[in-house]
Parts: structure tokens; sequence; C-alpha cells
């Protein structure tokens, strides 16, 4: 049988699609995208050989030594680092049960109304900009934990080394509560989306077994959406390694390592904020890149980490 | 009832009425936030604030004019480089895209997105504040603008693969070119969204201060042109919020008002937009 022959429109020649503009527009937004990939691979090269000098001189003990002194032309990061990571996990153990708790509230409990204005404003808490954040808490948080907070906590678990000490207000505490609050947005809403989307019958099923409201959610709507919960975590915990503003305004700003919360501290990003603009020498300048550089690999490999279980989770991955 | 079963409905009540005080605390925070900034600014606030210029640690009085410029041509700076490149990187991956290459801008783009602002910082000293060799509103709106492109990238790819693909079919099977479908078509159909987008992207930069203090500095006096170290809103904030002047701290409160209620009016509104946007369609 003879087939029929279909007409097939020919692909139009470079050159037409050139004149027919399809090849320019291609080759502008082409351009306008391959710019994202080229200042990013300069952003880590500069960082990397701008801190040539300090990486010379100081090597990997950059990142055990704890002395950081400008005078001496002594620089170690240790302070630092264990300043950021400690209120980074200070902030996520206040704020992942709190921000978990109101997610299944959101998401399980409150009518579609209520929750949909609760994440609004949720939301809204996460476009304050941080040095906000930071204004508010030298003038309310640091007086309220100065004279009631640091106090009661001492008198209560003051046998905990954490909590001994002097209590100046500034410090580690106060870094890790501000830090926590500003992770609450974060760990809320995608992690609300994550249970959001986990399907009905999974709740069905738990209520027809005889389980109450809690039960079902504690033991098959949670756990499902656990990745997604995860992935906010790490989304959290990555936004609050970077912080800067806010930890600088409160957490006193010396590079000390003490196990007492009530201590005055720094972070990394506190650090460079702080002495970028007023370091001199070139070995001080490259020691800070160098703690930029440190900073940079942290947060790239925790964001990594938490798209790929958000992505893992809900296929929406890296819109947020 | 036995006691087993009393016990479940016990905790059932107090872990969900905890849940419910979990959020309540949340949320109440931003009140918190609201109301104490609200208080405090207004108090502060006054019409000297928004036509004079600061004055010197313990002189009374003053204003922030200058930041408040000086803001508005950092943020002016950074959407004019931040926005076309994001916006027509956004169309690239949304319309034009290949296989592989779209894979690789995404993920850059979500990892430029993810470095800390003071690396950001430390970047623009690099490669505009060093080699110009001073501080400047340039090197403040390179720095911004590289936080502004991978997030208006990311909303325009979104907006506009959301559009449905028989629009696109209808304009090519009339013998639209690719380009005139991208342009007369798909740009309209998603320009509430995109904007939307390039709006809460500005809004979040125009907060930002950790980029802006090792690239515009800050300055007491007015700026001309963008070829000075330049105040803005920000960077004021933080300098007097830690300075111990009684009269710096009233004007720290007045500045955040006034950057809080920017920022919030602008998000809002975009919100709102977006979500009568995507109740029609």
């Amino acid at each position: 049988m003879a087939t029929a022959a279909i007409p097939i429109a020919k692909p139009r020649s470079f050159l037409g699609r050139l004149i027919g503009g399809d090849e320019i527009a291609f080759a502008i937004t082409w351009t306008a995208s391959a710019s994202i990939l080229l200042v990013t691979v300069m952003l880590v090269w500069q960082l990397w050989s701008r801190s040539s000098l300090a990486r010379a001189k100081f090597g990997l003990d950059f990142l055990v030594s704890r002395t950081w002194d400008p005078v001496a032309v002594q620089f170690g990061a240790l302070p630092f680092i264990y300043g950021t990571l400690l209120t980074a996990v200070l902030a996520l153990l206040i704020s992942v049960p709190l921000g978990v708790g109101a997610a299944i509230f959101l998401s399980e409990m409150a009518p579609r109304r209520l929750s949909d204005i609760a994440s609004f404003l949720v939301e809204l808490l996460a476009a304050v900009p941080s040095v906000i954040y930071g204004l508010l808490a030298i003038f309310t948080l640091i007086p309220l934990l100065r004279t009631y907070g640091e106090p009661f906590l001492h008198n209560t678990l003051g046998f905990l080394p954490f909590f001994q000490g002097p209590m100046y207000g500034v410090g580690y505490l106060a870094a890790g509560l501000i830090l926590a609050i500003m992770t609450f947005p974060f760990i809320i809403s995608i992690s609300r989306e994550a249970l959001m989307d986990v399907p009905n019958d999974q709740r069905e099923a738990a209520l027809a077994l005889g389980a109450t409201k809690w039960e079902a959610t504690w033991q098959a709507v949670v756990p499902f959406a656990r990745l997604g919960i995860l992935g906010s975590v790490f989304l959290g915990l990555a936004r609050a390694l970077g912080e800067t503003m806010a930890v600088t305004m409160v957490i006193g700003n010396t590079p000390t390592i003490s196990a007492s919360l009530f201590s005055p501290g720094s972070t990394i990003a506190a650090s460079i904020a702080n002495e970028f603009a007023e370091a001199s020498g070139d070995v001080y300048l490259a020691s800070l890149i160098l703690l930029g550089l440190v900073l940079f690999l942290l947060t790239i490999v925790i964001n990594g980490l938490a798209r790929l279980l958000i992505l893992a989770t809900t296929k929406k991955g890296t819109s947020v | 009832m036995d006691a087993r079963t009393r016990r479940r409905y016990a905790v059932n009540s107090l872990m969900l009425g905890l849940t419910g005080v979990c959020t309540f605390l949340t949320v109440s925070i931003l009140f918190l936030i609201l109301g104490y900034l609200v208080y405090n600014g207004g108090k502060a606030l006054d019409w000297d604030f928004f036509t004079k210029l600061p004055l010197p640690p313990g002189e009374p009085g003053g204003g922030m004019a200058n930041a408040i410029v000086g803001s508005i041509k950092v943020i002016f700076l950074a959407s004019l480089i931040g926005i076309p490149i994001g916006f027509l990187g956004g169309v690239y991956l949304s319309e034009f895209g290949g296989t592989a290459f779209p894979h690789v801008i995404r993920y850059t783009a979500d990892l430029l997105n993810g470095v800390p602002s003071i690396v950001i910082g430390i970047f623009a000293w690099i490669v505009v504040v060093v080699p110009m060799g001073h501080f400047s509103a340039w090197a403040g709106g390179f720095a911004l603008s590289l936080m502004l492109i991978p997030i208006t990238l990311r909303s325009t790819e979104q907006f506009m693969r959301s559009v449905p693909q028989s629009l696109r079919e209808g304009a090519l099977s009339l013998g639209a070119s690719k380009w005139r479908t991208v342009v007369t078509v798909v740009i309209p159909a998603s320009l509430s969204g995109v904007l939307t987008g390039m709006i809460l992207g500005v809004a979040r930069i125009a907060g930002e201060t950790a980029p802006l203090l090792f690239t515009c500095l800050n300055n007491q006096f007015w700026s001309s042109g963008f070829n000075e170290p330049t105040a803005s809103l920000p960077v004021m904030i933080y300098n007097h919020a830690i300075a111990p002047y009684e009269d710096y701290h009233r004007q720290a409160w007045a500045a955040g008002l006034v950057l809080l209620s920017m920022v919030l009016v602008s998000n809002i509104a975009a919100r709102l937009v977006l979500s009568r946007g995507t109740a029609r369609r």
C-alpha cells in the first residue's frame, strides 16, 4: 500500500534563523546566563588567588590555630569557625523544634485560610533585613538577656559549663537567639510545603487504624516528609552560617573560644565585617579573604545538601 | 476508656496544643518587631530625617537625607546591571535552553544565591574597589547586582515556564518566529509574575548591609555622582546602632522604620499582585 507523502516543513537554515532574529535572541540570552557562570567562577578564583599569601604562610594550620593577632601577623581561624558553628547549632536547637511544630500546626491543624495568612506573615519575617534584626537585638534582646535571661540560666543551670562566667548580654547566646528568629521563616515555610505534599492516604490510613490525630501526624505524616524537613533545616543552617550583620551587632566580636554561652565571641562573617575595611597589611587582608573562602565552601556544601534533600521530596527543588 | 487510651488522648491534645503555641510564638515575633520598631521609629522620625545631613556625634538633630539618596543610587545601579542580566538569563533558561547547559546555569545561580553576602562584598572589593583605588557607589551597586541576578533569573524562569505550552504553539503555528513568540506572547503572559519577582528581588537587596560595608563604605556628607564613597540606609543603621550616642540611636530607629516600611510595603504589594494573578489563572 502506497503511503501518502506527508509534506514536512524544512527546518530553516542558520542564515534564515539569523535574519529572522532567533539566533540573535539566542545569543543575547545565552550570554546573559553564561555571565552568571563566569562571575561565579571568577568569584571562586579571586578568593583563591587573593588569599594565596595567607595560604602560603599558614597552610592548613590556618584552620586549627587559635591565635588571631594582627599585630604579630599570626592568623588562625579556629575561634571564628568555632563561633560560626556554635551560634548556628544553637540557633537550630531553638528554631527546629519551634519551626517544625509551627509547620505541623499550619499544615495539619489550621484551617486553610488561617494557614495561608500565617505563612504569608512568616514569609514577611524572611524579608526583614538582617540589620533591622540586629538593631532590635541590641536594644531589646541584649538588655533582657543581661538583666533577666542570663542570671536566670545561671541560677538554674549554672552547674553546666555553658552557663557560667560573667554576663554581658552580648555573646554566643544572643547571637544564637537572633539567628534562631532569622531561620524560622525558612524552616516553617519549606517544612509546611513538604508536609502539605504528603498524600492524604497516609493520614487516612493511620486514622483508620485508630491512631489519634497526633499519632497519625507524628508517625505517618512527618516521617513521610522527613527529607523535605531535613532540607529546610540545612537551608536554615546555611543561612545561619553566612549571616553577618545581626550577628556582628550582638556577638561582641572577640576571637575567643569558650564553653560558656555568655561569653562574647565572633564568627567568620562577623570578623570579616568588622575588620576588613580597617585591615592593614597584605597578610592580614589575605587572611580575611581566606576566611571568606572558608565560609564560602562551608555554605555551598550545606546549601548543596539542602537542595538535594528538598529536590528529593518536593520535585520543585530550588525555587525557594 | 482505659488508662492507655486516656494517655494517648492526653498526648494528642498536648502535642497539638504545643504546635499551636509554636505557631503563635513564631508569628507573634513579627508583630513584636513591627510594633517595637514603629513605636521607637515613630518617636524618632521627623521631617529633618528626610531633609538634613547627619550631624557629628553629640549634636542632637540632623537627618539621613544623604543615606536615602545614596541607597536609591546604589539600588538603581544594582537594578541596572542585575535586572536585565537576570531577566535575559531567565528567558534563556525557560525558552531557549538546550539540555545540559541550563542545568549548569541553574545550579550556578543557586550557588551564587547561597553565597553569604559578606563574601559577595569581598569579591566586589577585589574586582571593583581595588582597581579603582577607592570606595564608590559603583562597587556597592555591583555587589548588590550579584545578589539580584540569581533571584531575578530564577523567578523569571519560573513564571515564564508556567505559561501554557499551547500559547507558544498557537503563535508558532501562525508563523511567528521563536523570538517573536517569546516577545509578543510569553513575556506579556508572564509579565505580572516576572515583575513581582523583580520587585521582591529589589526589596531583598535594598536591606542588604554586608556587601556595602567595604564597597560603598559610608559618607557623612552628600556624594556627587557614582564615584565617591556613598552613604546608604542599612550601613547608616549599623553604624548608628553600634555607636555609643543617645541621639545616634534615635536616628537608627528612624532609619530602621523607613527601611522596613519600604521593604515590607513592596513585599506585600508584590505578593498581593501575585496571588491575584494566580487566582485568575
